[in-house]
């Protein structure tokens, strides 16, 4: 297999775990919150989705559970930053802190443990194409994670909902004042990103590594905070971006089959000095964080 | 229904309060996770919270924690209180120790009472360097130094690992990745005899007072509290953000390096991957936790230093993984931060229309 079929066949997966995280983080910015917690609630909700596995409850039961831990971690930044109107970064940085404490706690006696991942399932028909063959057979959850970016890109697109999200981000005062419930809203947010990670936790330990290791998701909730910069707050281009680091992360890998002479470091660091190059190009251009920036991101709101 | 007023004035008797209500809280909470999970309440917390103070062996150990913690602490909220958020000390710290590790190194028969001065400068030089790309990043691209900062540390561990498995190796170390012990030179000398307290947690006494003369007394310091609290204002008077910006990182950075220098040329003499249990991390929570003052501060890294040691105690006595002083850490940030909001709010009950 070459370099670029493996890269095809394998970017999707190593995507997710970026995708789902980046998805949630997405609406909850959108509606004004910065959530730095991301990173601890994607390692609680790794730890919880592997033991449920491995004590023989299924990958469906794992998810639902890994879901409902980010959601834990989820109220209670979203009580402090959201409801006591708390200082946000602080808040974030705390429960990252703690999710990842808890998830060292609760994997403590998993460690080096592995378990079994899920099936691929082949698109019929496309599967079968040359080089980009391998794009079209995935497992389960990442079709249904290509599914969740198109459902999100049309709720903002199309949807009622999408707009108030949207009005509570960028002038909270003004929609509070036509009715709709501020704070509400961003709690219900929160929730959703912390469960969007706890999801993409799930994913990266007991699908794509199913295995327990300490720290295992490495600072994936970093870089899907900072696809969310990257995409400037649109979901296609958040889902390019997953695709980008989904295929950087597969670098090492490629470089052990086609026999480069790179440091295995160098290549181990390579998805977060991509992330600083991105980063530092994106943010320059003032005019495009303008137009698609949230105007109240990371303010909390009191009437 | 129940709502947030904003009071009038700042209540100081609850700034003073909310340190030590959230320690409580946290304690609370704490010892009921640690029943939930089997172990000995009471055995846990003479562990974890007495232990450290009950004999000088234990209490020097907690002095020899508090030395980075305070340091590191002192220069991020220099920077935390100007809205700086570096969260890439532990970055900075590796830095720091490698740039330090450099000179034994490299001149391993070098003697002479100059060694461990030029390390620790070295290592704050080190962690400076590494707040540059930060800063350069926010000042001039733009972008936020909360990521850059970060992802900045994860690449510092692996710049560690790639030295530590190669270029640095101790040929001798029967390929452990660490590099060679240091000599005698290269070791600061010992502050309390009996101890392995070294001197340089003078140094850190010394920048807290450096760090309250700066932020309290002087009008650098003023300008930095007011582009903390009102950007506007502070533009309108011409304090300029972006010397704020570098200020911020590259005192952060310098203080965060020399703490990994002394690490190195301290208590572990060598470079080595444990070289920072996460004191990078745990100094975000420190400086909250001291009210982001320099005095506060002081306090703050003394207890944070001892669940550090009395966490070791209860791994050993009540079997108590060391992740459970994570988890403490992080609900005490939480608790404290869930206590200051009642410092600027009050709650109030109301009827009509829910917020």
């Amino acid at each position: 297999m070459s370099g670029i079929e493996f890269i095809l066949a394998g970017m999707l997966a190593a995507a997710t775990p970026f995708l789902l995280a980046a998805l949630g983080e997405l609406v909850v910015e959108r509606a004004g919150v910065l959530n730095l917690g991301l990173e601890g609630m994607m390692a609680f909700g790794a730890a919880i989705g592997f033991i449920v596995v491995y004590e023989g409850g299924g990958h469906f039961a794992a998810f639902v559970a890994a879901g409902f831990a980010g959601v834990g971690l989820a109220l209670i930044f979203g009580g402090l930053a959201v409801g006591l109107r708390a200082n946000q970064v602080a808040v974030g940085l705390a429960v990252g802190i703690l999710g990842q404490g808890l998830s060292s706690l609760v994997g403590n006696s998993y460690e080096s443990l592995t378990i079994t991942g899920l099936p691929k399932l082949a698109f019929p028909g496309l599967s079968d194409l040359p080089v980009v063959g391998g794009l079209f057979v995935q497992d389960i959850i990442v079709w249904l994670s290509l599914i969740a970016t198109a459902l999100i890109w049309a709720m903002f697109r199309y949807s009622r909902l999408g707009l108030i999200l949207r009005a509570i981000g960028e002038n909270p005062a003004a929609a509070r004042a036509i009715g709709y419930r501020v704070n509400a809203l961003r709690l219900c947010a929160v929730m959703f990103g912390g469960a969007m990670a706890g999801f993409a936790g799930a994913y990266a330990a007991t699908v794509y590594t199913p295995l327990w290791a300490d720290g295992m998701i490495a600072g994936r909730g970093w870089i899907a905070l900072a696809l969310v910069v990257f995409g400037t707050w649109l979901t296609g281009r958040i889902f390019f971006g997953a695709c980008l680091f989904g295929a950087v992360s597969l670098a090492s890998l490629v470089a052990q089959t086609e026999g480069w002479a790179v440091p295995s470091q160098l290549l181990s660091s390579l998805p977060y000095i991509v992330a600083i190059v991105v980063l530092g190009i994106i943010t320059s251009n003032k005019r495009l964080l303008k137009i698609n920036g949230v105007a109240s991101l990371g303010e909390p709101f009191g009437p | 229904m129940i709502r947030l007023v904003r009071r009038d004035r700042a209540s100081r008797k609850l700034a003073v309060a909310a340190p030590l209500l959230a320690l409580a809280a946290a304690i609370l909470s704490n010892l009921i996770l640690f029943v939930a999970m089997g172990k000995d309440p009471a055995a846990v917390f003479y562990a974890l919270l007495l232990e450290p103070f009950m004999t000088w062996s234990g209490f020097s150990e907690v002095l020899l924690k508090t030395g980075p913690l305070l340091l590191i602490a002192q220069g991020l909220a220099i920077g935390f209180r100007a809205k700086v958020f570096n969260i890439g000390a532990e970055g900075q710290f590796i830095l720091g120790a490698i740039f330090a590790s450099a000179i034994p190194v490299y001149f391993p028969q070098a003697t002479g009472g100059w060694i461990w001065p030029a390390m620790l400068i070295m290592g704050a030089i080190g962690g400076a360097l590494w707040a540059v790309v930060p800063a350069f990043w926010r000042v001039r691209l733009n972008a936020n130094e909360i990521l850059v900062t970060l992802m900045m540390s994860l690449i510092a561990v692996q710049l560690l690992n790639y030295l530590l498995l190669g270029p640095w190796k101790d040929p001798m170390g029967f390929n452990f990745p660490q590099s060679v012990m240091f000599q005698y030179d290269a070791m600061i000398p010992i502050l309390l005899p009996g101890t392995r307290v070294n001197v340089s947690l003078l140094l850190a006494f010394v920048a807290a007072l450096l760090a309250w003369i700066y932020m309290q007394r002087s009008f650098g310091g003023y300008q930095f509290l007011v582009g903390g609290l009102a950007p506007n204002a502070a533009t309108y008077a011409g304090f300029s953000q972006s010397r704020a910006i570098w200020l911020s990182l590259l005192i952060g950075g310098f203080a965060a390096g020399l703490a990994g220098a002394a690490e190195v040329a301290g208590p572990i003499g060598q470079l080595q991957r444990s070289i920072s249990t996460g004191y990078g991390y745990a100094a975000i929570i420190v400086a909250y936790l001291g009210g982001l003052h320099p005095v506060g501060i002081v306090a703050s890294s003394l207890l944070m230093a001892a669940l550090y040691i009395g966490g070791d105690n209860a791994m050993v006595s009540a079997d108590l993984p060391v992740a459970a002083v994570r988890v403490f850490q992080g609900s005490l940030l939480v608790c404290y931060l869930a206590a200051i909001t009642f410092v600027r709010f009050r709650l109030v009950r109301t009827k009509g229309a829910p917020a």
